[in-house]
């Protein structure tokens, strides 16, 4: 049996259309409601996301593809994304993904053996005040230092 | 420090509040709006100079006025909050600290176009500041500020936030459409500009976060007040940041015309640890950087493409003498390469070649040569593109590969760069504004 969506994600998508003229445009948001779901975008969710908008699946595959905030195929448990453009660069940032990397053992883009960290080179945040800056699981940590990176990583659950 | 507009509520506990609002006198340019015919508010507007923030500086009345007034279909406001341009950090405070002055400057430039529906498109990043413009909506619907009847008697109002997906691109007005419409976001040629044939192939007006939060004050105090607020040929007021090694890194809002050695020098506090300035990138990471004998300038759009750079978003980036200008450069042209579309040639090749040989420079690998060929590559990209994203990196290319030219030749004479790693190091302060 092909999989199907919650009824809660179902509700959601519908309300979702609501806010369009078109439903194609609730692409977005319905990918990003079904990665919050799901945990990751894979064949089965986006013939999913298809079906329920009403749209190509490969119209569907080529959005979720384009944008670098969909998963494809699960991560680790936690997303942790360093900064290092213009302002944080300037301030150190590049040197704090290097040393955030060097402390999980990992190289930026990988997981972590245990799947507990993912760790990303990021564009601008949009924080450039308060450089360097990362973002764990979307939550903003500003004026970083390794401290503040480390004590970031150790509370995480 | 001059009056303060888009930051007076900045300082109030539960600032971003509709109550908080209300109580500094909020939504009674709305109130006022709905008196006054849609053309007396773009007329007002296009009194006040006011010219949008998002980059490109276009005079946001004149915008308004190309919607055309004989079109059946439905209109919409998009609202830029893809806040992408590296360097940049003021519409999030805007947002995330007094979102109803955005709402009501929205709800005003719905009425002016004849818009019913809102679109904040917002970076995916800002997931908190997202989920505050949600909540703010909802207030203001509770309080009749949007919703039914908002723009007047049978003139409903809705606003809805729409998150982005990671993709700087979408920050560009068609792309920010495009990636609405829920496609890829890829820039369409224009014309038609979006005014006529915009989202849902219906007129759209693009505007950015800052230019719509300055719609009320323009409405409060009268277009000609408002201007008056701009120093040196500059109209109202502005926020201005200054990042990377200053003492200070922050953001103020000053009059618009404020110099950029005043912001630099004076509100950062100059150059971190007593060290010498070595350039100031003046509004985020597209615009070319200046010499320190360059940054006596009014920030205005007129005054830094007079000196061929631009005001960009005006959040400028200071650089020290122990800022090696190959890395930086490497950096940016690494994002610009990541970041292009891949329509059009030029900006899909060419960022990618300006980003290898400067990374072959930086390594220590360069040929000589490779400074010419670079500003060839640059040179190509530049005007031969669907979108200004190619021109984005081709030109802050161009200044970095031509001011600093020594420091790139001594990399390839060298075989090496001859800078240290750099230190971690934050500002630590709040931002206050
Ligand atoms: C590559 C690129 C990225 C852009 N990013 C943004 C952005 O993040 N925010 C923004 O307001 N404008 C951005 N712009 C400018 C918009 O295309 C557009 O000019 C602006 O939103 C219009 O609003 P304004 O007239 O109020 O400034 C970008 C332009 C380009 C070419
Ligand atoms: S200039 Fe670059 S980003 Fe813009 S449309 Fe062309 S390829 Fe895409
Ligand atoms: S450059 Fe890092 S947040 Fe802007």
């Amino acid at each position: 049996m092909a999989p199907t969506l919650s009824p809660r994600l179902e509700q959601e998508i519908e309300r979702l259309c609501e806010r369009y003229p078109t439903r194609a445009a609730a692409l977005l948001p319905t990918l990003q409601a079904a990665q919050r779901e799901l945990g990751a975008l894979d064949e089965a969710a986006i013939g999913m996301v298809a079906g329920a908008l009403g749209v190509p699946a490969v119209r569907v595959q080529e959005v979720a593809t384009w944008y670098t905030m969909f998963k494809l195929r699960p991560e680790g448990r936690h997303l942790v994304e360093i900064c290092t453009n213009l302002s944080c660069h300037l301030c150190g940032g590049s040197e704090l993904l290097d040393a955030v990397c060097r402390e999980l053992g990992v190289r930026p883009g990988e997981t972590t053996a245990d799947g507990r960290f993912t760790v990303r080179e990021v564009e601008c945040l949009g924080s450039c005040g308060t450089a360097p800056v990362m973002q764990i699981d979307g939550a903003f940590v500003e004026n970083l230092t390794l401290e503040k990176a480390t004590a970031a990583l150790q509370s995480a659950p | 420090m001059g009056e303060r507009l888009l930051t007076r509520n900045w300082g109030t506990p539960e600032r971003h509040a509709l109550k908080s609002y209300l109580a500094a006198g909020g939504y009674q340019s709305l109130k006022k709006a709905r008196g006054m015919e849609p053309a007396a508010i773009v007329d007002e507007v296009k009194r006040s100079g006011l010219r949008g923030m998002g980059g490109a500086g276009f005079a946001t009345g004149v915008k308004w006025g190309f919607v055309p007034r004989d079109n059946p279909r439905p209109r919409y406001l998009c609202v830029n909050a893809d806040e992408g341009e590296p360097g940049t950090y003021k519409d999030r405070y805007l947002m995330e600290r007094d979102p109803h002055m955005l709402l009501e400057g929205i709800a005003i430039a719905c009425r002016a176009i004849g818009a019913q529906t809102a679109y904040i498109y917002i970076r995916g990043e800002f997931h908190a500041v997202a989920d505050r413009l949600e909540t703010a909506i909802a207030e203001a619907r509770g309080g009749g500020y949007l919703g039914h009847n908002a723009l007047g008697p049978g003139v409903d109002l809705d606003v809805w936030v729409h998150r982005g997906a990671g993709a700087y691109v979408c920050g560009e007005e068609t792309a920010l459409i495009e990636s609405l419409e829920g496609k890829q976001g890829k820039p369409r040629l224009k014309p038609p500009f979006p005014a006529v044939v915009g989202a849902f192939a219906a007129p759209t007006i693009v505007n950015n976060v800052e230019t719509l939060a300055q719609v009320p004050h323009i409405l409060e105090r009268g277009a000609a007040a408002w201007k008056a607020l701009g120093v040196n040929g500059g109209s109202g007021t502005k926020l201005y940041g200054a990042s990377g090694r200053v003492e200070r890194p922050g953001l103020w809002e000053l009059p618009m015309g404020t110099r950029l050695s005043e912001i630099v020098l004076e509100h950062a506090g100059g150059v971190r640890d007593g060290k010498r300035l070595k350039g100031v990138i003046p509004g985020g990471s597209s615009c070319p950087v200046l010499l320190p004998d360059e940054i006596d300038v009014p920030m205005t759009f007129d005054a830094l493409m007079a000196k061929g750079s631009m005001l960009g978003t005006g959040c400028a980036a200071v650089l020290d003498e122990e800022t090696c200008a190959v890395r930086l450069c490497l950096r940016l042209m690494r994002f610009y390469a990541h970041e292009s579309c891949g329509q059009c040639t030029p900006c899909r090749e060419g960022n990618h070649w300006l980003a290898k040989i400067v990374q072959r420079i930086e390594s220590g690998r360069g040929e000589p040569g490779d400074v010419d060929l670079a500003l060839e590559v640059a040179q190509n990209i530049l005007g031969n593109t669907i979108c200004p994203l190619g021109d984005a990196c081709a030109m802050p290319a161009r200044a970095f590969l031509q001011k600093y030219r020594a420091e790139f030749e001594t990399h390839v004479r060298e075989r090496r760069c001859p800078y240290g790693s750099y230190p971690i190091r934050p500002g630590g302060r709040e931002i206050t504004g």
